[in-house]
């Protein structure tokens, strides 16, 4: 007998397979069939490869311009954008609440010139570009697609994906503006407007990710994620929106954390239950509906400031985990990410991994390999079945009102604080950190970011808007905030006004200035 | 009168990361500690008010977003202008060593990177807190 082993999301681990742990049904259909366990295309990397997109953005569009060229040089194959803090908030550099922030953790962008800037040099009509841009989302897309616009390029040949995941900026990453019910409308508006006139944009990345950051297990990962998306999807049918119009263009976006075997059937399980839902509740009848695509990121609260080289070997594994689980994008952390944003040298290292997982490794050359498994099959069941018991209970709750009453958020932090106490009392060796530890520090590059990005952000506002016709953008915002308090599609108006010269802190007041801020429930 | 330690654990700037503060907090109330935790996206002067209603004894900060150079800063400056330099400071986050180092040097008592066990933090702020009757 061997001591008794537990997954993180505590599903007790069988020593050894047996009748007992024999799943309900090896699963029988092929990739590319419902539900999709084995995954959503028939060819999946054998016809191609998932697209390596490394999370980046710091300082000026022009430094970030720069990075993106050189991880393209070194052989990406789509491009994902990180704003920092002010531009995710709706904030201009100038802002007094922008002070220290600017061009921290992404790139600044105050007005459509800095997206010119941050984009030169790049074929919109070619390459992908992912956002993590959430309650903004509307506003940089439209700045997005008047750069394709002003480079004469038709925006209904651009493509990406925009984050616009309000649900989970509430209770697990905190980079809210408006309240949930204005938020929804924002969303199921970009839906509407999308599937007409940008109809290969992803309209939104439904994320686990940052709900596993906070310190979710993998069981809650995937409910809360999963109630999300049914949140979304009932929001736009309640507009009126076709099911099998707008929901092909919803995608996903999951965690690859330490637990190598359990990751994988997290991704299967996934998509078995985002199939049956879609079929079975929301009655689609278009496939597309029912493929749940996602990108993955390695799970970035994994890595250790102790020893950073360690963090490369744990991100092979999580990669190689995301793949094994059939993801159709995928970001390598870098290994000094828990001490800083990436240096060139560890963002190349990071990409690198992916193309050793792709080029080397053999693993592409037959899908869903662990697909019949027992153990691998059996814990697809597992998830599956706890996650939707998850689901059920949120549902009882409606997902808002659970949002309201701190219940969400109060499941990861839960979560979260068992985790950290096992890796306190060491019963969760952590290597480097809690265990194998070495005394002898030593010294690494760090990238750091001047604080004078914020004056010369400051400087280049400044000249757009004396340049800019003023009457015109006051008026553009002042119909926006008209049409803010009525039904209208926003997508239009904040389009005129990013064309203008409007700034992300204008538009963002414009609607704040009427639908205010929200207040989170404060749970500890 | 009660002799227990006050601490506002607070989340200033636009960073949304509040898993480690809400750990830390819950952590320090665990071991007896009265913790008001004040929620994201405040400003140095909100948490700073805080303290003083709250007659804290101590402000624990988490910054990961790299404002933390600004942030500690003026929370200390505040501090120092409501003659209220007694409410020590301390934090974490992503904190580059070298921004540490001077921070500590302008009067930041303590700061914990990642890794850190929480029974660290603990007696820390028991050792270097004090109440003030």
């Amino acid at each position: 007998m061997t001591d008794e082993k537990k997954t993180l999301s505590n599903i007790k681990i069988p020593e050894k397979s047996d009748s007992k742990m024999s799943p309900s049904v090896l699963e029988q259909s092929d990739a590319g069939e419902f539900p999709f366990t084995r995954g959503v295309y028939p060819t999946m990397y054998r016809g191609k490869k998932w697209t390596m997109r490394q999370y980046s953005g710091f300082s000026t569009a022009e430094e970030t311009n720069k990075r993106f060229h050189l991880l393209l040089k070194r052989g990406q194959t789509g491009l994902s954008t990180a704003f920092d803090l002010p531009t995710q908030m709706g904030l201009d550099s100038d802002d007094p609440l922008s002070e220290g922030e600017v061009g921290k953790v992404g790139v600044a962008i105050d007005t459509v010139e800095d997206m010119k800037q941050l984009f030169e040099g790049i074929d919109l009509s070619k390459i992908s570009t992912s956002m993590t841009i959430n309650a903004p989302a509307i506003i940089l897309l439209a700045m997005y697609a008047v750069v394709a616009e002003e480079s004469g390029i038709d925006p209904k040949l651009i493509s990406g994906t925009i984050q616009n995941d309000i649900l989970k900026e509430y209770v697990a990453r905190g980079t809210y503006i408006f309240p949930p019910k204005p938020s929804m409308r924002l969303i199921t508006d970009i839906f509407e407007y999308c599937s007409e006139n940008y109809p290969k944009f992803n309209t939104i990345s439904i994320s686990g990710y940052h709900i596993r950051e906070a310190g979710s297990t993998a069981v809650q990962e995937l409910a809360f994620t999963l109630a999300n998306a049914r949140e979304y999807v009932r929001a736009a049918i309640t507009k009126g929106l076709d099911i099998d119009k707008f929901a092909p263009r919803l995608s996903f976006f999951f965690n690859a954390h330490n637990d190598f075997l359990k990751e994988i059937a997290k991704f299967r399980a996934a998509r078995r239950m985002w199939a049956k839902m879609m079929r079975d509740e929301f009655h689609a009848k278009n496939e597309k509906t029912m493929r749940l695509r996602f990108h993955t990121q390695t799970g970035g609260s994994t890595l250790t400031a102790q020893q950073p080289e360690n963090n490369i070997v744990r991100v092979t594994l999580q990669a190689l985990a995301a793949v094994m689980g059939g993801t159709q994008s995928l970001h390598t952390n870098s290994m000094d990410e828990a001490l800083a944003l990436p240096t060139d040298k560890a963002a190349t290292i990071a990409l690198r991994t992916q193309q050793i997982i792709a080029e080397e490794s053999g693993v592409t050359n037959f899908i869903d390999p662990f697909g019949g498994s027992y153990y691998i099959e059996w814990l697809t069941d597992q998830l599956e079945e706890k996650a939707s018991d998850l689901i059920r209970q949120v549902e009882e709750i409606g997902v808002l009102e659970a949002i309201n009453q701190g219940f969400i958020q109060r499941e990861i932090q839960e979560s979260a604080f068992q985790y950290q106490l096992s890796i306190d009392r060491k019963d969760r060796k952590i290597v480097g950190m809690n265990s194998y530890i070495q005394e002898n520090k030593e010294e690494y590059d760090l990238l750091t970011v001047d604080e004078s990005v914020r004056e010369d952000q400051i400087l280049k506002l400044q000249q757009i808007k004396r340049k800019r016709d003023s009457d015109a953008v006051a008026k553009a915002l002042k119909e926006l905030e008209t049409a803010s308090t009525g039904e209208t599609n926003l997508f239009p108006l904040v389009l005129e006004a990013v064309r203008l010269r409007a700034t992300i802190g204008e538009i963002s007041g414009s609607l704040r200035k009427v639908w205010g801020k929200y207040q989170a429930p404060i749970t500890i | 009168m009660s002799s227990k330690i006050r601490v506002v654990i607070g989340k200033p700037g636009l960073d949304g990361h509040d898993r480690g503060a809400k750990i830390v907090a819950r952590a320090l109330r665990d071991s007896g500690m009265e913790v008001i935790y004040t929620g994201l996206h405040q400003t140095p002067e909100s948490i700073v008010e805080i303290a003083l209603q709250e007659d804290a004894n101590a402000i624990g900060l988490s910054v990961l977003s790299g404002a933390h150079n600004h942030l500690f800063r003026k929370i200390l400056d505040l501090l120092k202008m409501k003659n209220a330099e007694d409410i020590v400071v301390f934090g974490g986050g992503i904190i580059p060593d070298d921004d540490a180092k001077a921070l500590m040097e302008e009067g930041v008592i303590g700061i914990f990177g990642p890794g850190t066990p929480l029974d660290e933090i603990v007696s820390f702020v028991k050792d270097n807190v004090k109440v003030i009757e």
